[in-house]
């Protein structure tokens, strides 16, 4: 989503977006003309007129699970999105039972909180796990 | 889901859906917020994503897209500073 209108939207996929992603860009580009919804989401720069670098993760019952703003120069990281979605999927389907400790990825441990692992969590996690 | 529409010369918009929710009396009572701008709640991780249309390009086509039309699913919801801006 940007300010820009689904016209441009339409040149800047046909034109060069499709030309780095085979069918291009496969989800809608939305229009956020006058910064509305960029407003509501607190990612509106009104100054400037533009959109900051919002990134939020919404779960199946609309609720914000997470997000993440940069400002224009610099680009997001799209495995650590995908990282965090598949952390948050992984503790939703345990019903709260489980949760990803810094670093977790899929098949990585994860932690079960509870009155047992109070005071314990250096014996099951090491701080290495959060860098490899 | 998604509508598809014909645009005509006008710029199609959406916008928000529903009300915003309000500032906590809290904040207003203590001052911090003053000017009818900081009146909006801010975003936090655990609460609603606030609902919102917007018109779309997907797949060679221009189409409305409600926030809310996607319950049910995981939504990735990106803003960028603009079309062509390089990053």
């Amino acid at each position: 989503m940007s300010v820009d209108s689904v016209f441009v939207h339409k040149m800047w996929n046909d034109n060069e977006l499709s030309k780095m992603v085979k069918g291009g860009v496969p989800f809608p580009m939305l229009s956020d003309g006058g910064g509305k919804v960029g407003t509501v989401y607190g990612i509106y720069d009104d100054s400037n007129g533009i959109e900051t670098r919002g990134r939020f993760i919404i779960d199946p019952d609309g609720v914000i699970q997470g997000y993440e703003v940069l400002t224009p120069p610099v680009g997001r990281n799209v495995s650590e999105s995908l990282r965090q979605i598949q952390a948050f999927q992984l503790v939703r389907n345990s019903k709260g039972t489980e949760a990803t400790p810094s670093g977790w990825k899929p098949g990585k441990a994860t932690l079960k909180p509870g009155p047992d692992l109070v005071g314990k969590v250096w014996e099951v996690w090491k701080t290495s796990q959060a860098f490899d | 889901m998604p509508e598809e529409f014909k645009p005509g010369c006008a710029r199609p918009t959406g916008g928000p859906v529903g009300e915003i929710a309000d500032l906590d009396v809290d904040s207003l009572k203590s001052g911090e917020i003053t000017n009818k701008e900081e009146k909006k709640a801010m975003i936090k991780v655990g609460q609603k994503a606030p609902d919102f249309t917007a018109p779309a390009y997907h797949q060679g086509k221009f189409v409305n897209i409600k926030l809310s039309e996607y319950l049910g699913k995981w939504v990735v919801l990106c803003f960028y500073p603009g079309d062509f801006t390089f990053v």
